[in-house]
C-alpha cells in the first residue's frame, strides 16, 4: 500500500500524533530502565555519576529520537529501508578496518563523540529492510526458493561480517532476528525444518565426531562447551563467572538480600556487573520478586509491541513490528538463559539495563518504528 | 504494485497466525526463565546462600600474646614487642616491580629482602608476600602516608619475641622460631595457631618446655573477604586467651652477675638454694644472642657460634657431664662412713702413691700426705686416703651415695638437653662394656675420675645435699600464670648427722685452714663463711712416659688438653642457704680458677647487689675491687651501660 491509500483523514497529522502515540508501551520501557538505573546505582556502590547518570542522559536522548522517529510516517521508513541496510552494511566494513578493538573484538568506531556499534544497528535495518521486501513481493511468490534465497543472503551478509569481528552472540541474534521475519511473512515451514534438522544434524555432527580423526572443532573449543555443560568442571577458570552469577543469584532467594546488600556483587565476585551480568545483581539484591517482576514487564513490552503488528493491516508496519519484539525477546531472553546458566556465555547485553550507550539509542530507534507503525496504521 | 483484496486478506490472516504462534513460543520461553528463576531462588536459595556466605566470609586466627617469663623479682626476661611490617597483595599491586621500586624508596628494604620479594611476586602467588619485617613505627607511616602510589601495600602489625637480656638467659629459656615441617609432625593434632603465617612457637630451653602455658589460645575473627580476597570489614571478633605468664626462680642480677664473672671462659655455674632447690643462676659461657635465632640467624653468625671451640651453643649447666675429680670424694668418704667401713677418725698413711692390683696409683702430692685422717683428706685432697677408703667400702656403695646425692640421675627442670651424668658400677659395666669391674676402676672413681661424669647442676644438687642432708631438687619455675608451682618435698636423705658433720667440717677446712686447697678462697665475713671443695679434673691419660719426664705444667699444654677446673661449695657455713658449683673447661686448677669464682658467686647469692669488700680477706681487697670495677653488669633495667656498647 502507498500512502495515498490511507484515508487521510483517519491518519493523525501534526501534533494531535502524540495522543495516538503507544503510551503504554513508553511507560513499560521507563519503568524497565529505571531498573536499569536503580541497578547502575547499586553497583557502583551506591553512586550516580559512574554508571546511572549517563544511562539516564542517554536514556532521555533515546526517547526522544524514539518519539522524532515515531512522528515520521511509516511509509517513510519503508523506502528508506534499503538505504539504511546498505549504510549499516558499509559502517560494517568501516569497522572491519578502522574500528577499535574492545574486548578482544572489533566492534565499534567512533563518530565524533558518539561511539557507535554498527552491528546493533544491523539488527534493526536487517528487519527493516526484510519487512519491505516482503512487503513488496508478491505474497504468492514468498516460498519460491529463488525468492527464499534472496532474504537469506540479505541476513547472511551483514552475520558473516560480524562473525568475523568476532561476536557471535549479535551474530546469532541477526540471524534469529531476520527468521522470525521470514516465519512471519509466510515462508514455508518446510524451509524452517530443514534449517533445523540441518543444525541439528551439525551438532549431532560435532558432538560424535569429538576424538575421532575427522573431529569438526579444536580441543580448545569442546573445552568451552564442557565448560558451559558442566561450570563446576573449571570453578576457576571460564567457568567461575557462570558459577559465581549462579550462586548470585539464587542467594538473592525469595525477597532479595536488599538493596546495595548483595555480596556477590559489592564484593567483586561477579564479573561485568554493570553490563551483561547486571541480571545477576537485580536477583541477587530484588530477589525472586525483583527478578520476576523485570521478566513480567519485558513480556508485556512484547505483549503491546505484539498486539499492535497484530492489529496493523499494513504489512510492513506489522512485519517491522513482529521483527522488532523479537528482537528485543531474543536480547533479554539469551542474557537471562546465559546468566542462569542455561545458555553459553556470549556476551548478550540485558536491553535497557545493562550499561552502554549505542545499543540503548538503537533499540529505542528501534521502538520509534514500533512507534510510527503504531500511530500511522491504515484505520 | 497492486494486490488482489484476497491476497492482502490471505497475508494479514498468515501474520496473525504466524504472530500469535511467535508470541506463543516466546511466552513459554518466558515461563522457562521464570520456573528456572523460581527453582533457582526458591527451592535452591539456601544451598546459594550458603556458597555466597562461603564465598565472602573467611575466618582468620588472632594469634595470642605469649606469656611473659620474668625472674624472680619480676624482672622481664622474656617479652613481645610491637612488630610492624609491610606487606604487598600482587592482585592489588598492578604492576608489583613498579611498587616494589617504589617502596624501596621510603623503606629501607635490604637488597636481598627485595629479589626476595620480587621472586615471591613473580611466582603469581595469590597470598600476600611480606616485603619488609621488624620495621619502625616511622617507616610504617611513611608507607600509610604514600598508600596512593603504592596499591596493594598494607602495613600489618604483630608481636614478636624479644629477650631484653639477651646473652644472659640464651641457654636457660632458649628461644622460639618459626614452625617447621619437623615441629608440625611431632604434634599428633597440632594446633591450627601453628600453621599461621610467621607463628613462633618456642625451640629449646623454657621457652620449648613451658610451650603449652605461654602460647595461650587463639582468637579469631570473622571477616569479609572480597572476590581477590581482600579484606573488607571485620564482621565478629571473639578475642583469644593470652598465653600465661612465667616466673623463674632465677634471681635475674645474680645470674647476670655469674654470667659476667664466668666472663670468656668456657665454663658453667649453678647457684641454688640449699632449701627449697631454687635455681638462683643458671649459666654456661660463653653465651649468645637468642634475639638472632627470633629474626632468623644469618650464615655468617650462624658459623662463628658452631665454629667457635668453646661451644656458645651448648647449655653446659646441665648439659655438659665431666668427671668430677676431687669434688667427688666427698661421696666416698660419705659412703665409707655410712657403711661404717671408716669413721672420721681412721688414719691412713699416705706416701703419695698406692699400689693395688701391680699398678701404681699417685696421689697429686709426689711427696705424699703422711698420715692423714679424714677431715685433712678432704683439706689437703689427698687421694691415696680416698683409694684406700674407697677400697674398703666397694663401688656400689659409693655409686648408691652418689645416687642419693643427686649424681647419676636426671633432674626434672624445663631445660634441653639435660644429661644424666654417669655413676658408674658393677652392674653398668657388665651392661655396658661385657666387662667384669676391676680394682682400679673403683681407685679411679674414688677420686672422681674414669667413668664418673657429673653436670654442674647435679653437682650443685651433690653439694645441697650435704649441706642439708635433705633430699633437695632443683626448681626453675616459681609460678605459672601467677600460680605457684610448689618446690619439690626435701626429705631426710636418712643419713648419720655425725658423718655428715664430719664431711661438712671437712669441706669448711677446704676454705677455712691454711693447708686448705681453696685457702686463698676464703671468706673473711664470720658470718658469711664458706665450705667446699675443689677439684681438678684430667682429660686426658698421663702415660708412663710423660710421667717419666715429669707431669708438664696445665699452661703449657694445649688449652683442649687442660685439665677442668671445679669447685662445689656452699655458705653460710653456720646456716647454709646457697649451694654453687663452678666448672671452667680446661681452666687449669681448681683452687687456682674455679675456687675464687665460686666465692664470688656465693658472696653474690648472699649480698644485695656486688659483694661487699669486707667479706673478702684484707689483701685481696684491691684485687677483688678492681676486679670488680671491670665486670660488665647490666643496669637494673637490664640494659648494658653505654660505655659498653661501643
Amino acid at each position: 500500500m502507498s500512502f495515498l491509500e490511507y484515508q487521510l483523514k483517519t491518519v493523525p497529522t501534526g501534533a494531535s500524533k502524540i495522543l495516538h502515540v503507544n503510551w503504554a508501551l513508553v511507560v513499560l520501557l521507563i519503568a524497565v530502565a529505571s531498573t536499569g538505573f536503580l541497578m547502575l546505582y547499586s553497583v557502583a556502590g551506591g553512586r550516580m555519576e559512574v554508571w546511572a547518570e549517563p544511562q539516564m542522559k542517554r536514556f532521555v536522548l533515546g526517547m526522544a529520537v524514539m518519539l522524532a522517529v515515531g512522528f515520521v510516517p511509516i511509509w517513510f521508513w519503508r523506502n528508506m529501508a534499503g538505504l539504511a541496510y546498505a549504510l549499516s552494511i558499509v559502517l560494517l566494513l568501516a569497522v572491519e578496518f578502522f574500528g577499535s578493538v574492545g574486548m578482544g573484538a572489533q566492534r565499534w568506531i567512533e563518530l565524533g563523540p558518539l561511539r557507535l556499534q554498527p552491528s546493533e544497528l544491523a539488527k534493526v535495518t536487517l528487519v527493516m529492510l526484510l519487512a519491505a521486501y516482503y512487503d513488496w513481493l508478491d505474497i504468492r511468490k514468498t516460498s519460491r526458493p529463488i525468492w527464499v534465497l534472496i532474504p537469506v543472503a540479505l541476513i547472511m551478509l551483514p552475520t558473516v561480517l560480524v562473525l568475523g569481528q568476532p561476536d557471535l552472540g549479535t551474530a546469532l541474534l541477526l540471524m534469529t532476528g531476520g527468521a522470525v521475519v521470514m516465519f512471519c511473512a509466510g515462508v514455508s515451514l518446510y524451509y524452517f525444518g530443514a534449517v533445523a534438522s540441518l543444525l541439528g544434524g551439525a551438532v549431532t555432527a560435532v558432538f560424535y565426531s569429538r576424538g575421532t580423526e575427522w573431529q569438526l572443532l579444536k580441543d580448545y573449543q569442546y573445552r568451552r562447551i564442557d565448560t558451559f555443560l558442566d561450570p563446576s568442571s573449571d570453578p576457576l577458570g571460564a567457568g567461575y563467572h557462570i558459577t559465581q552469577a549462579k550462586i548470585a543469584l539464587g542467594s538473592g532467594g525469595w525477597a532479595g538480600r536488599g538493596f546495595m546488600q548483595g555480596t556477590q556483587s559489592r564484593l567483586n565476585f561477579l564479573p561485568e556487573k554493570h553490563t551483561d551480568f547486571i541480571f545477576t545483581t537485580l536477583a541477587e539484591e530484588f530477589g525472586f520478586v525483583g527478578a520476576f517482576s523485570l521478566l513480567v514487564l519485558y513480556t508485556l513490552v512484547l505483549a503491546f509491541c505484539i498486539s499492535s503488528a497484530l492489529q496493523n493491516k499494513d504489512r510492513f508496519a506489522s512485519l517491522v513490528t513482529l521483527g522488532i519484539a523479537a528482537t528485543f525477546f531474543f536480547y533479554f531472553s539469551v542474557n537471562m538463559l546465559m546468566v542462569m546458566g542455561l545458555a553459553p556465555v556470549v556476551g548478550v547485553p540485558l536491553p535497557l539495563v545493562s550499561y552502554g550507550g549505542s545499543s540503548m539509542l538503537v533499540l529505542l530507534a528501534a521502538f520509534g518504528l514500533v512507534q510510527s507503525a503504531h500511530i500511522h496504521r491504515p484505520r | 504494485m497492486r494486490r488482489s483484496a484476497r491476497d492482502t486478506e490471505e497475508s494479514a490472516r498468515k501474520i496473525t497466525r504466524r504472530g500469535l504462534f511467535l508470541g506463543g513460543s516466546m511466552v513459554a520461553v518466558v515461563a522457562v526463565l521464570g520456573a528456572r528463576m523460581r527453582h533457582m531462588q526458591v527451592d535452591q536459595a539456601d544451598e546459594f546462600r550458603l556458597l555466597a556466605e562461603d564465598n565472602r566470609i573467611s575466618i582468620r586466627l588472632i594469634p595470642p600474646a605469649r606469656g611473659l617469663i620474668h625472674d624472680r623479682n619480676g624482672k622481664l626476661i622474656a617479652g613481645n614487642e610491637q612488630n610492624y611490617r609491610v606487606v604487598i597483595s600482587r592482585d592489588d599491586a598492578g604492576n608489583i616491580d613498579d611498587v616494589l621500586n617504589r617502596l624501596s624508596g621510603i623503606l629501607p628494604i635490604a637488597p636481598e629482602d627485595f629479589e626476595r620479594a620480587l621472586k615471591e611476586a613473580r611466582r603469581r602467588s595469590p597470598l600476600p608476600i611480606i616485603v619488609a619485617d621488624r620495621l619502625k613505627w616511622e617507616d610504617v607511616s611513611k608507607v600509610a602516608i604514600n598508600a596512593p602510589a603504592l596499591p596493594g601495600v598494607t602495613p600489618e602489625f604483630g608481636l614478636s619475641r624479644i629477650y631484653p637480656r639477651d646473652t644472659d638467659f640464651a641457654h636457660v629459656i632458649g628461644y622460639v622460631g618459626p614452625v617447621s615441617e619437623n615441629d608440625l609432625a611431632k604434634l599428633e593434632e597440632p594446633d591450627p595457631l601453628l600453621q599461621t603465617p610467621k607463628f613462633q612457637i618456642g625451640k629449646i630451653g623454657v621457652e620449648t618446655w613451658m610451650e603449652e602455658n605461654l602460647r595461650g589460645k587463639a582468637g579469631n575473627r570473622r571477616v569479609e573477604v572480597n572476590a581477590v580476597g581482600r579484606v573488607m570489614r571485620e564482621l565478629g571478633r571473639q578475642e583469644g586467651v593470652a598465653g600465661s605468664d612465667v616466673q623463674l626462680t632465677i634471681d635475674a642480677d645474680v645470674q647476670n652477675y655469674v654470667q659476667a664473672r664466668l666472663g670468656e671462659e668456657s665454663a658453667a655455674a649453678v647457684v641454688m638454694d640449699v632449701q627449697n632447690g631454687d635455681l638462683l643462676a643458671a649459666v654456661s659461657s660463653p653465651s649468645f644472642d637468642p634475639n638472632l635465632f627470633v629474626r632468623g640467624i644469618s650464615h655468617t653468625d650462624y658459623n662463628a657460634l658452631t665454629g667457635n671451640d668453646h661451644r656458645p651453643l651448648a647449655n653446659k649447666s646441665v648439659q655438659g657431664a665431666y668427671p668430677p675429680g676431687s669434688t667427688f670424694k666427698m661421696v666416698t668418704a660419705l659412703a665409707a662412713l655410712e657403711a661404717g667401713t671408716a669413721t672420721a677418725a681412721t688414719s691412713v698413711y699416705c706416701p703419695g702413691h698406692y699400689e693395688v692390683g701391680g699398678r701404681r696409683f699417685h696421689c697429686w702430692r709426689r711427696g705424699g700426705h703422711g698420715h692423714v685422717n679424714l677431715e685433712q683428706a678432704l683439706t689437703q685432697s689427698c687421694d691415696v686416703y680416698f683409694y684406700e677408703v674407697a677400697m674398703k667400702v666397694g663401688i656400689d656403695k659409693i655409686a648408691e651415695m652418689g645416687r642419693r646425692l643427686g649424681l647419676g640421675m636426671r633432674h626434672d627442670i624445663p631445660m634441653s638437653a639435660i644429661t644424666e651424668g654417669l655413676m658408674p658400677d658393677k652392674a653398668w659395666k657388665r651392661e655396658r662394656y661385657a666387662k667384669e669391674w676391676v680394682i682400679g676402676d673403683t681407685v679411679n672413681a674414688s677420686i672422681g675420675q674414669g667413668y664418673v661424669l657429673t653436670s654442674p647442676l647435679q653437682l650443685a644438687v651433690m653439694t645441697a645435699r650435704i649441706a642439708t642432708g635433705t633430699a633437695v631438687s632443683p626448681r626453675l619455675i616459681q609460678s605459672v600464670g601467677g600460680l605457684p608451682v610448689p618446690s619439690p618435698p626435701a626429705e631426710s636423705l636418712g643419713l648419720n648427722q655425725a658423718h655428715l658433720a664430719a664431711v661438712q667440717n671437712g669441706m669448711y677446712s677446704v676454705n677455712n685452714t691454711r693447708r686448705g686447697t681453696a685457702y686463698s678462697s676464703r671468706v673473711d665475713d664470720k658470718a658469711l663463711r664458706m665450705a667446699g671443695k675443689t677439684g681438678t679434673s684430667q682429660v686426658r691419660n698421663i702415660s708412663a712416659a710423660e710421667r717419666a719426664r715429669g707431669v708438664i705444667n696445665n699452661a703449657d699444654l694445649p688449652w683442649e688438653r687442660r685439665d677442668h677446673a671445679l669447685f662445689v661449695g656452699f655458705a653460710p657455713f653456720d646456716a647454709p642457704r646457697y649451694a654453687v658449683s663452678v666448672v671452667v673447661e680446661h681452666g687449669g686448677g681448681g683452687s687456682s680458677v674455679a675456687a675464687p669464682i665460686a666465692r664470688d658467686l656465693l658472696l653474690r647469692a648472699l649480698s644485695d647487689g656486688i659483694p661487699p669488700a669486707s667479706a673478702y680477706p684484707a689483701s685481696q681487697r684491691n684485687r677483688i675491687d678492681t676486679m670488680h670495677r671491670k665486670l660488665l653488669l647490666r643496669d637494673p633495667d637490664g640494659t648494658l651501660p653505654e660505655s659498653s656498647r661501643a
